[in-house]
Parts: C-alpha cells; sequence; structure tokens
C-alpha cells in the first residue's frame, strides 16, 4: 500500500472582486496523481503559483480536494474523523522560519506537537531529546528561537514534528527564506530524515540542486504535474525546464552545452562531482 | 558623484555588555554607473554597510564623504543624501501600506516636498522603469503577485530619483523566475538610467554574471574588492570564508587540480564551456 | 531604538528564581505589587528594594536588562511624577510663577515615582525568569476554578503566551519598517503633533499586516502539530511545588509582615 496517494485531485477556489461578488473560478491544482511509497524521498519543483504548496496542504489535511481524493496511509483526508490521525501521520513544515515556532524555549517548542497529542510527560522529553539530536540541535535546545539563524529555526520546526513521530514529513519550501549555509544544513537533515531515520520525506521547493538527491521529482506547472521521474531523468530535459524557466543547477547546463557541442558526454548529469568526474576521464 | 568611505568602523551597543563590532576599519569608493556586487554571509556587517551609506546609522568612527563632504557634519543635509542614495532593504514589499500602487509610489518623492505634478510624473516614470504593468498602477498592492509587489517597491525608492541604488537581497524569497526579472530589471536601469548599483547578495552565480566589481566582508571587514575574475581568483580564501565560488569556477578549479590542463578562469557557465571544449578539442579553438 | 524594550522577554539562565514553580512566582509578584500600597514611609522603601535586589541577585539576571524595562515607560513616569508633584494641595514648598510644589505634593511625587519603578522592576524578575509557555501554564491553573463558569481559560492562557513570545519578533519588524521607509524620506521628529502622528502611518499599516499575516500562518502551523485546544493535552512540564516553592511561599509572607510593621515602627 502506498504511504500517500492523490487520485486525480483537483482544487478550486473563488476570486472575488473588491465588493465579495464572484470574479470566477481559479484551478489551483488539475487533476493531479501522485503516490508515494514509504521510505521515499520526493520533490515536487515549481514556481510560485505553480500549485505544489497548494497540493503540499492536501496531504495535511489543511485544506481538502474539490475533485478526487487524497489518501494518507489508507486513510481518506475528507474524513473528519481521521484528522488528527492523519496530521500525525504527515507532519508538515513551512516556509517562514519566524511563523511556525510556538514555544520561547527551543525545547517546549519541538514539544508542543506531542504535548497536543496527549503523550505522557517523560515520553514527551525522550522525543525532544531524541528530535533536537536527530537535526543537529540538541546543544541549542535552552535557548530562545528568537536568537538562531533562519538554517537553526528551520530544523528547530522539523525537530517539532518529527517528535510526532510521524511517518512522513512535508517540507513547503523550507529553505525559500534562507542563506546558502541555511539552505545546506536543512537539507542536509532533510536526508538524515530519510536515510537514517527511514522517513519519508515529501520536499516541495524551487531549487533543483535541493531535488538531486530525491528519489524521484515531480515538476508542477500552472496546477498540473508536467515532468516526472527519476532525477537523471528528468534533469536531461534541459530545454523543458529552461522553458518552466527552473533554475538549472550550472553543472547541468555545463554538461548540456558541451554535449551540444559534440563533447561525448553521457545524458542526466546532475552534480559538480559527476561532471568533473566524467569530464576529467576524457580530457 | 562619489561616495567615499573612509577607515569606516561601527559598533553595536558600544560600552554595553552586548557590545558587537560590526565593521572595522572598512574603506572603499563609489563612483558613477558602477554595478558593484557586495557578498558575504548573514551577520558579516554587509548590512550595516549599507545603512551608513545612507546614513540610517551613524559610524563609530571613520567617515564617508559625499562629493567630498562628510555626511555626520553638522550642516550637511541628510535628507538629500538618503535621496541620493537609495536603499531597498530586504522584502521591501513588507513597507507597501498606500491604498493602490501608484499612491504608495508617490510616498518618497511627497517626502522630498517636490511640486505635485512632479511627484507624479517620477512615480509614472518609476513604475514604468520597473515594468510594472500599466493595470497594477492603481490597484491594491497587496493584491500583486510577489514579484510584482517587490517591483512596485523597488519603484518607491526609484521615484525619488538616486544617484546610488542600493538593494539588499532583492531576489530573497523568489522563485527562480522571478529572481531573473528582478535582476535583468537591476541591470537594465544600471545600464539605461546610468545610475551606480551595489547589489548585496548570497548568490556567488548571480554576482558573477551582473557585476563589474565584487566586495567581499567577511567579520565585519572588507577583503576582497575587484573585478569578478580578479575576486573569485581567490578560491581557497573564499572557501576559508565559507562562501562559494560560481559553479562554473568549481569546476574549471576542480578539473585542475586533477591535472587537466584548463585554465580556470571563466566564472560563468558560458566561458567554462568555451574553455572545457577548447581543451577538448586539443586546443584548436 | 525600538528594541530595547524587554517587557516580556525571557532571560535564559539557571538560578534558583528560574527553577521556582511560575505559580509561586505569580502569587509572589502579586504580593510584592501588593506590599507597595501598604505603607507610607520611606523605611518601607528601603525593605522593598532590599527584597528586591535579594531577587535580582538570585535570579542571575544583569541588572541592566531590569532596568531597560523602565525606558518603555519613561513617559508614563513623568506623568505620574508631574501629576502628582503640582497637584497634591499642602504646605507650600516652592512657588514658581502660578504653579506652586507642596512639601506633600513633593513626597507624593517621590513616592508614586519609585513606586511604579518598583512595580515594573518586580515584574520584570517575573518575565525574566519564566518562559512565556511557565507563566501562562501557570496562570491556566491558576485560574483554573473559573472553568466552572465556562471561561475559556485555557484559551486566554494560550493566546497570551503566543503573544508575549512574538513581541520581540514584533519589535524587530518595527525597526525594519521604521528604517525602510526613512530611507524614502519619512520624518518621525516633525515638531507638528497632527504630522507626526500622520506619519506613523507608513509604519503601523505594514505593521499591521505582518502581524495578520503571521498569525494565519502560526494558525495553520499549530493545527499542522495537532493542537486543538486543552481538552487531552499532555504537560511537557507539569507544574508541581517542591520544597524550595515552600521555602519562597514563606519568605513571601515575613516579608509581608516586615513590610507592614516595620515602616510603622521606624518612620522616616
Amino acid at each position: 500500500m502506498n504511504l500517500i496517494e492523490a487520485k486525480n485531485l483537483i482544487f478550486e477556489y473563488i476570486r472575488r472582486d473588491k465588493d465579495g461578488e464572484v470574479d470566477g473560478v481559479t484551478r489551483a491544482v488539475n487533476n493531479v496523481n501522485i503516490s508515494v511509497k514509504q521510505g521515499d524521498f520526493i520533490a515536487v519543483l515549481g514556481h510560485n503559483g505553480s500549485g505544489k504548496s497548494t497540493f503540499a496542504k492536501h496531504i495535511n489535511a489543511i485544506l481538502h480536494p474539490t475533485e478526487g481524493t487524497v489518501l494518507v496511509d489508507g486513510k481518506d483526508t475528507l474524513d473528519e474523523e481521521y484528522l488528527w490521525d492523519i496530521r500525525q501521520t504527515a507532519g508538515m513544515v513551512f516556509q517562514n522560519p519566524d511563523n511556525q515556532i510556538i514555544g520561547s524555549v527551543v525545547e517546549e517548542d519541538v514539544g508542543f506537537g506531542p504535548e497536543n497529542m496527549g503523550v505522557p510527560t517523560k515520553e514527551i522529553w525522550e522525543r525532544v531529546y531524541e528530535s533536537l539530536n536527530i537535526v543537529g540541535m540538541y546543544e541549542y535546545r535552552k535557548k530562545s528561537p528568537n536568537k538562531l539563524s533562519g538554517g537553526q529555526k528551520q530544523r528547530v520546526s522539523i525537530a517539532g514534528v518529527l517528535a510526532m513521530h510521524p511517518k512522513c514529513i512535508i517540507l513547503d519550501e523550507p529553505t525559500a527564506m534562507l542563506d546558502p549555509i541555511g539552505r545546506k544544513e536543512v537539507i542536509r537533515a532533510v536526508r538524515a530524515l530519510n536515510e537514517v531515520e527511514n522517513i519519508t520525506v515529501i520536499l516541495i521547493t524551487h531549487y533543483m540542486e535541493e531535488a538531486i538527491y530525491a528519489d524521484k521529482i515531480y515538476v508542477m506547472d500552472k496546477g498540473s504535474v508536467v515532468l516526472e521521474g527519476e532525477p537523471h531523468e528528468v534533469f536531461e530535459q534541459v530545454e523543458k525546464l529552461e522553458e518552466l524557466r527552473l533554475s538549472v543547477p550550472e553543472a547541468t547546463k555545463i554538461a548540456h552545452e558541451l554535449r551540444g557541442k559534440g563533447v561525448p558526454l553521457p545524458v542526466g548529469i546532475i552534480s559538480e562531482e559527476e561532471l568533473v568526474e566524467t569530464l576529467s576521464k576524457i580530457l | 558623484m562619489s561616495l567615499i568611505v573612509n577607515h569606516v568602523n561601527y559598533i553595536y551597543g558600544e560600552n554595553t555588555a552586548m557590545e558587537v563590532r560590526a565593521l572595522s576599519d572598512v574603506s572603499f569608493q563609489i563612483g558613477d554607473n558602477e554595478f558593484i556586487g557586495v557578498i558575504g554571509h548573514t551577520g558579516c556587517g554587509k548590512s550595516t554597510l549599507m545603512q551608513l551609506l545612507n546614513g540610517i546609522l551613524k559610524p563609530t568612527s571613520g567617515e564617508i564623504l559625499y562629493n567630498g563632504q562628510d555626511i555626520q557634519d553638522e550642516d550637511f543635509d541628510k535628507k538629500l543624501l538618503r535621496n541620493k542614495v537609495g536603499l531597498v532593504f530586504q522584502y521591501p514589499e513588507h513597507q507597501l501600506f498606500e491604498v493602490d500602487v501608484f499612491t504608495d509610489v508617490c510616498y518618497g518623492p511627497r517626502n522630498m516636498g517636490l511640486e505635485e505634478n512632479e511627484i507624479q510624473l517620477r512615480a509614472y516614470d518609476a513604475l514604468k522603469a520597473v515594468k510594472l504593468r500599466d493595470e497594477c498602477f492603481y490597484v491594491s498592492p497587496f493584491d500583486l503577485s510577489g514579484g510584482e509587489k517587490r517591483r512596485a517597491a523597488i519603484a518607491g525608492v526609484l521615484a525619488m530619483k538616486p544617484e546610488i541604488l542600493i538593494l539588499d537581497e532583492p531576489t530573497a524569497g523568489l522563485d527562480p523566475k522571478g529572481r531573473e526579472e528582478i535582476l535583468s530589471l537591476i541591470r537594465s536601469l544600471h545600464d539605461e538610467s546610468g545610475i551606480s548599483i551595489i547589489l548585496v547578495s548570497h548568490s556567488m552565480e548571480d554576482v558573477a554574471e551582473y557585476a563589474d566589481r565584487i566586495i567581499v566582508m567577511d567579520k565585519g571587514k572588507l577583503q576582497f574588492d575587484g573585478s569578478p575574475a580578479e575576486v573569485f581568483d581567490n578560491y581557497e580564501a573564499l572557501a576559508e570564508m565559507g562562501l562559494s565560488v560560481p559553479a562554473s569556477k568549481r569546476v574549471l578549479y576542480t578539473l585542475q587540480q586533477k591535472g587537466v590542463p584548463v585554465k580556470a578562469k571563466a566564472i560563468t557557465v558560458h566561458d567554462a564551456v568555451d574553455e572545457i571544449y577548447r581543451v577538448y578539442s586539443g586546443g584548436k579553438v | 531604538m525600538i528594541r530595547e524594550i524587554t517587557i516580556g522577554q525571557y532571560y535564559p539562565a539557571d538560578s534558583v528564581i528560574h527553577r521556582l514553580d511560575p505559580r509561586t512566582k505569580i502569587i509572589a509578584t502579586f504580593l510584592f505589587i501588593v506590599s507597595l500600597f501598604v505603607f507610607d514611609s520611606f523605611t518601607g522603601y528601603i525593605i522593598v528594594a532590599g527584597f528586591l535586589a535579594t531577587c535580582i541577585i538570585l535570579s542571575k539576571v544583569p541588572f541592566s536588562y531590569m532596568v531597560k524595562g523602565l525606558k518603555a515607560i519613561v513617559m508614563l513616569l513623568m506623568l505620574t511624577v508631574i501629576i502628582n508633584m503640582f497637584m497634591t494641595p499642602g504646605e507650600p514648598l516652592i512657588t514658581v510663577w502660578k504653579v506652586t510644589i507642596t512639601k506633600e505634593g513633593f513626597r507624593a511625587a517621590a513616592f508614586m515615582g519609585l513606586r511604579l519603578m518598583l512595580l515594573i522592576i518586580g515584574s520584570s524578575v517575573m518575565t525574566l525568569t519564566t518562559t512565556p509557555n511557565n507563566l501562562t501554564d501557570a496562570l491556566e491553573k491558576i485560574l483554573g476554578p473559573l472553568k466552572v463558569f465556562k471561561a475559556p481559560v485555557h484559551e486566554i492562557a494560550m493566546m497570551m503566551s503566543i503573544a508575549l513570545s512574538f513581541i520581540p519578533i514584533l519589535i524587530e519588524e518595527t525597526d525594519k519598517i521604521m528604517k525602510a521607509q526613512m530611507a524614502r524620506g519619512a520624518d518621525f521628529e516633525n515638531k507638528n503633533l497632527i504630522k507626526r502622528v500622520k506619519s506613523y502611518i507608513p509604519i503601523l499599516v505594514p505593521l499591521f499586516i505582518s502581524a495578520f499575516r503571521r498569525a494565519g500562518d502560526l494558525a495553520m502551523a499549530m493545527e499542522a502539530r495537532c493542537y486543538r485546544g486543552g481538552d487531552g493535552r499532555t504537560k511537557m512540564n507539569p507544574l508541581k511545588y517542591c520544597r524550595r516553592d515552600y521555602i519562597a511561599y514563606a519568605v513571601c509572607i515575613i516579608y509581608l509582615v516586615a513590610v507592614v510593621v516595620i515602616p510603622r515602627i521606624f518612620v522616616i
């Protein structure tokens, strides 16, 4: 059984003009089919307004489908009865590091989820310490979140979701507001979740470099999935990606242009290491 | 126009327990029609430096000279400086407040005490310069898309007709498409109106592609000041500061380390491709 | 400038005061505030100041932090002092033009000023040594009996806790917006009062919008982490009185008695 299953998912919302009159209907997500297995690392790429965040919010039952279904661990997100089960199974980390921290001390924030779930006190502390260790923030547990960098705040938020012992974590553009160092920290933490803790990860992002570690990539545009496949398969389509105006990593661009000039490079080079490795053999 | 930064130091909370030295002994000059990229980590002092340049902060010691005059002098018109050195903060769309975009852009010129028709003319020109669609002029700024909001906010500073435009991380939080739009907009402002641009950025690739000159800040000190090619030649020193060089340069450099006879000069994709191809075809091209 | 407000900011440290049960601290602070109004001689202030100084030293929070909180109420403080100084009838001390400062007025002004300062510093000791979450937990517990009357005690406590932890973020935001508008030529030092009030609109509007956006984001983040009100919630730090709390209560009672009795014996 797939952990997450979106079938023919459509989400529409009603636009209203200044006077509150109906102006039209916008289809933010259009007939999306995505299935995710336990332990997968999935990346969803796309622009602002491509529908990727709207899709993500369906998995956490923050939004509900207009048509189609979303199943999380076999439970329909439309079923009110399972709401809290679903939110605990599929935890969510948001974009803005400042607007999702609830506690005024790091460990209090991480404990917020388990408290809500009614976990016994002793176990809350175990979970808090364990989660902070996984994201490498244990030594900051007594600090005030306001004193942390953006990347550290996002790692605390990830720990906060981890402490709820989810099967899947959805990260909605967790790095969009961070500097390069913060971005690296967060991506490292996310990879650790997936590889070490075997937690299913759905990473929503517009940075293609962050998607190269994924098992599968979905590219969304105007509400629909326009490309899908393993990173190598997706990154091959440099022209298509540039047409969608997604930023192709420089290494991929170099490889693509060299191939165009007749240099015999294999398709689907995505990392700098790969490029250097292959080039040093033929030069 | 010239702006000279002369041995400037800045200390936050001087003589308190929480004293932090943000800048130490920073000196450089800005002339007409330059395009300067400023890079460094969060907390390297670059934001402080930008605020010093238009007089929002006052140096702890050292001086900043605008056309030869110390901007901290009693008789120096600070308001004039703020008009001449335009500062666009990070996430500038958060400062929009008026009922419509046009009125919001008028706020700066109006504070300058200009005539009403001059105010409107400038607002119109500024909105045109940032390539905002005409339909957007009279809608609430909060109804615009993220990229449009940011352009409207930049227009708000541009309408004051600065000679230097400082932009602190103008692409933060935007998607690749929005980033590209803003950066090419900034370049066209520089090319068409001849103003000097200071672009503060985390992205080496962006700076390498757009700036003519790069200033590198680290721990409050100015580490490098030169052309992109010169600055990025300091591969190891930059890496030590935790700053990366553009990926193209890194690829060439690593190839060179592996004994491949490439020159690690190129900093853009295009030049890197040419260099690798040159070596591939046995130097015949 | 505006960053210097410290009300509601927690200062992390490991001290006896930090470890006290937040209920103890709330009740002690309440008793302390009451104690400020039970005497009418300078002897009382010596005892109060001594007690407060001891607490501050025990709390390991730098004194400068406590005093910073005062800056925010400087205006209020001056107003109180001036009103008391000029409005209290009694034996004239100095007369300048038509304004007379009486001996009683002088005394009243000094007393009110001192009281206000001690009150603010005293409450800062509580807020600086207690995390907002602990504080609201305690409040929820203390106000618990009101639940019988269907009062939304948990919700109120949660709201307070969030408001407190968002203060530093909003302060920083205000600072940023102010600087951004200054770069657009805003003038916050206009002599004309109406113009000056008007000049704050470009700060208040963005601030409100940002606060609403944050509130929306936060609500979503809380729901995503299974928040559904107070029912069925467990606590990370369940409140439990220890020996030190009983000692603290004893100290408070001794202090109260001292404040009531001593100033009546030794009048300065």
